[in-house]
């Protein structure tokens, strides 16, 4: 309208061909060029910086999904393992790890002296097995008594050293300055790859394995961490999303407009901005100090990242209540439906959608939060598996992000690359509930 | 002479600080059309608002005064806007389907409002409703596809069938016929004609012609007030004010 009236001011109405255009056009479409042109520089930074983060990653972690495991027959030799001869599990327990480490030992000279491999100044071959080794044996013929007196085949992780050798941690050079591994173990180790027992092949430890010490990163896993996790996760589902939404409900639809709700609603954005680690220290006073709760619990945990994860699941389940045309609620309130109805029937599926967006955002949040769990004592040593829910949410426990911060801080490379398998492992987690949220919502945006 | 269903006295309407009805009296009669009429602005849409306590909804809208249905002041902190709503049905300016079905549409008041004791009298409902409507046949195939999907008139109709199949006493229509073509104009006369056997109806409309043809009663609202109320043949024949005469004859030509 204003247009027109500006060009027609003069009193001279619009002349010139339509195939040739006018300076102002040409102006207007370099300016919208230019803008999309700054558009495609600003998306391919953020692809690049992208592909950067994750091919570093995938790089340094996927090192983490293989292992190099050793191939041995062991004879389960009677004598040391079952001085009476009658198979009792409980007497068998008694011997420790230390009683089965000469099996392991002899096993492995048995091999070198069957394959016929001599190397010059080699001492202690059984270095090349992981300290791990006689804990899983051990398990092995306590869980099977029955194979006692036998040999078996088993099959051994090789020691942290050994594994970098083949992932290019360890050189023949820096063995030489290495006092867990000398040059002569790494020939000894190709001499045992030529003859095929040794292999490096997936490891399923990494994923359901617990945690291992400081000097054994050849046998650490996630296990406990990813059920520590997925303990947390259902906690804060089965919390946040129910009160979040509730909350919300309430606060925008029902409550009335004054001081208090204004207050409410200010707060809760400041909740939502509020440093993590803030409700690290608040879930130590009251869940733990005051509640009495256990410490390392994913309950604890749960507890608070909900806490965290509240703010966020009420700002998004808000804005997509808000997001719902008034004209919807009219039109029910007018055929005599009830506020509760309105909301019930008409407003909360058009605004589910946004809802279960936010709240998988939140949950995705929660999942890689690591500041508050440090301080309610999730950073704990655990090997033991939390047990099964509901029992299994007051035993300690770990968690993913918990779990790479703690691998970070340990001094063996071997767990650098721990660390970024694991960060793998929270990436896929976090992608499976993304791909979640979409088929949610477009199932749910099927029904209009 | 009919009895009197709606009588509003001395109402005012503020939006915050905004004077939209200023002192309004009006009786409303029973089985009649009554036709609102005025400039755009005037107030029209928020008094009809009124007599269902639609203005409620809206945070900053301040109501005094009162209205009474069948004698019962509306505004008596003991009613139930949702039991007067089911009394007094509307139909909005702007066509305001629900995002479900054609059929869930209809269906949706006289479900919860315990109208249909199984589905073949829901069924019934349902198709008398939109018979009624002006929709039927074309929608009949397509009963499961959603309202929103429906051109604007249609949704119009839509909306009526939806507002009548709760069969409320009085039916309040703001500018029903605002999208419709002809054909589908003079069938919603037809069906608020046929309403006024048993309702009374009220309309909002920019139409004189309109509310010529299907009122009994006009009243015309200028900038808030009420300027004159009366038989539709008084008014458009001989009116009293002289806002009422330029609005008419400016409008007519
Ligand atoms: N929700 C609202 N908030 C604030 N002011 C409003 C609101 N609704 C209406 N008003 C004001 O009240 C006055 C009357 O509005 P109303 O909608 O009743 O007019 P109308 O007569 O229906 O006009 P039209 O013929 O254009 O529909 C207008 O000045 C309008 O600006
Ligand atoms: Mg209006």
């Amino acid at each position: 309208m204003s247009d027109i009236t500006a060009n027609s001011a003069s009193g001279a109405p619009r002349k010139g061909s339509l195939l040739v255009q006018d300076g102002r056009t040409q102006r207007r479409n370099a300016a919208e060029r230019r803008f999309q042109i700054y558009g495609m520089i600003a998306v391919s930074v953020a692809v690049l910086a992208l592909i950067f983060l994750l091919t570093s990653i995938v790089r340094n972690g996927i090192g983490a999904f293989s292992q190099t495991f050793i191939t041995l027959d062991v004879v389960l030799a009677e004598d040391k393992l079952d001085k009476t001869g009658n198979r009792d599990r409980d007497e068998m327990a008694k011997v420790s790890t230390f009683g089965y480490a000469p099996l392991i030992t002899a096993a492995i000279e048995d091999r070198i002296a069957a394959e016929g491999i001599e190397i010059e100044g080699l001492s202690k071959p059984v270095d090349l097995i992981s300290k791990q080794a006689a804990a899983d044996l051990r398990d092995f013929v306590l869980a099977n008594t029955d194979r006692v007196g036998e040999t078996v085949e088993f099959q051994f992780l090789a020691s942290g050293r050994i594994d970098g050798y083949y992932k290019g941690r360890v050189t023949m050079a820096s063995a030489e300055l290495d006092s867990n591994v000398t040059p002569q173990q790494l020939m000894l180790a190709d001499a045992l790859k030529d003859t095929g027992a040794l292999e490096r092949t997936f490891n399923w430890g990494f994923i359901t394995s617990p945690d291992a010490s400081e000097n054994r990163p050849e046998a650490s896993g996630l296990g406990v961490a990813i059920l520590g996790s997925l303990y947390m996760m259902i906690v804060v589902l089965v919390l946040a999303l129910p009160i979040g939404v509730a909350a919300s409900i309430y606060l925008e639809e029902f409550a009335p407009k004054n001081r208090l709700t204004d207050l409410i609603e200010v707060n809760i954005s400041n909740l939502a901005a509020v440093p993590s680690i803030v409700f690290g220290i608040l879930g130590l006073a009251i869940f733990i100090n005051f509640a009495g709760l256990p410490q390392s619990a994913p309950i604890v945990g749960g507890l608070v990242l909900t806490l965290m994860t509240l703010p966020t699941i009420i700002i998004a389940t808000r804005a997509s209540l808000k997001s719902v045309p008034p004209s919807i609620r009219e039109a029910a309130l007018g055929v005599g439906a009830s506020k509760m109805q309105t909301v019930f029937h008409h407003v909360l599926p058009l605004a589910a959608p946004g809802i279960l967006t936010g709240t998988i955002i939140g949950l995705a949040q929660a999942l890689g939060e690591t500041a508050p769990l440090l301080l309610i004592g999730m950073v704990a040593f655990v090997r033991e598996y939390p047990g099964a829910p509901p029992e299994g949410f007051f035993d300690p426990a770990s968690a993913l992000p918990v779990q790479i911060y703690n691998w970070t801080t340990r001094s063996d490379p071997a767990f650098v690359e721990r660390a970024s398998g694991a960060i793998i492992v929270l990436l896929v987690f976090l992608l499976l509930m993304n791909l979640i949220a979409i088929i949610l919502r477009r199932r749910f945006e099927r029904r209009w | 002479m009919n009895d009197i269903k709606i009588s509003a006295s001395g109402v005012d309407v503020f939006y915050g600080d905004t004077h939209a009805i200023k002192n309004v009296s009006v009786e409303i009669e029973g089985n009649t059309v009554t036709a609102f009429i005025g400039p755009s602005g005037c107030g029209k849409s928020t008094f009809l608002r009124c007599l269902n306590r639609m203005n409620d909804t809206i945070d900053i809208a301040r109501v005094t005064g009162s209205i009474l249905l069948d004698g019962e002041d509306i505004y008596d902190a003991k009613v139930d806007p949702v039991q007067l709503r089911a009394k007094v049905g509307m139909v909005f300016q702007k066509p305001n389907p629900f995002p479900k079905s054609i059929y869930d549409n209809i269906a949706y008041g006289p479900r919860i409002h315990g109208l249909a004791r199984n589905k073949a009298e829901l069924d019934e409902i349902v198709e008398k409703s939109l018979r009624r409507g002006a929709i039927w046949e074309e929608v009949k195939d397509r009963l499961d596809q959603p309202g929103t999907g429906l051109s604007g008139g249609q949704q119009q109709r839509l909306c009526i069938a939806r507002a009548i199949a709760t069969e409320p006493e009085v039916l309040l229509m703001d500018e029903p016929c605002s999208a419709l073509d002809p054909i589908a104009t003079a069938q919603v006369e037809e069906l608020i004609d046929e309403l006024r056997q048993q309702y009374s109806v009220v309309i909002v409309t920019h139409s004189m012609q309109q509310a010529a043809r299907v009122s009994q009663k006009t009243a015309f609202f200028h900038l808030g007030d009420l300027v004159e109320y009366g038989e539709t043949g008084h008014i458009f024949t001989n009116p009293e004010d002289s806002r009422t005469e330029s609005y008419i004859t400016g409008r007519i030509g």
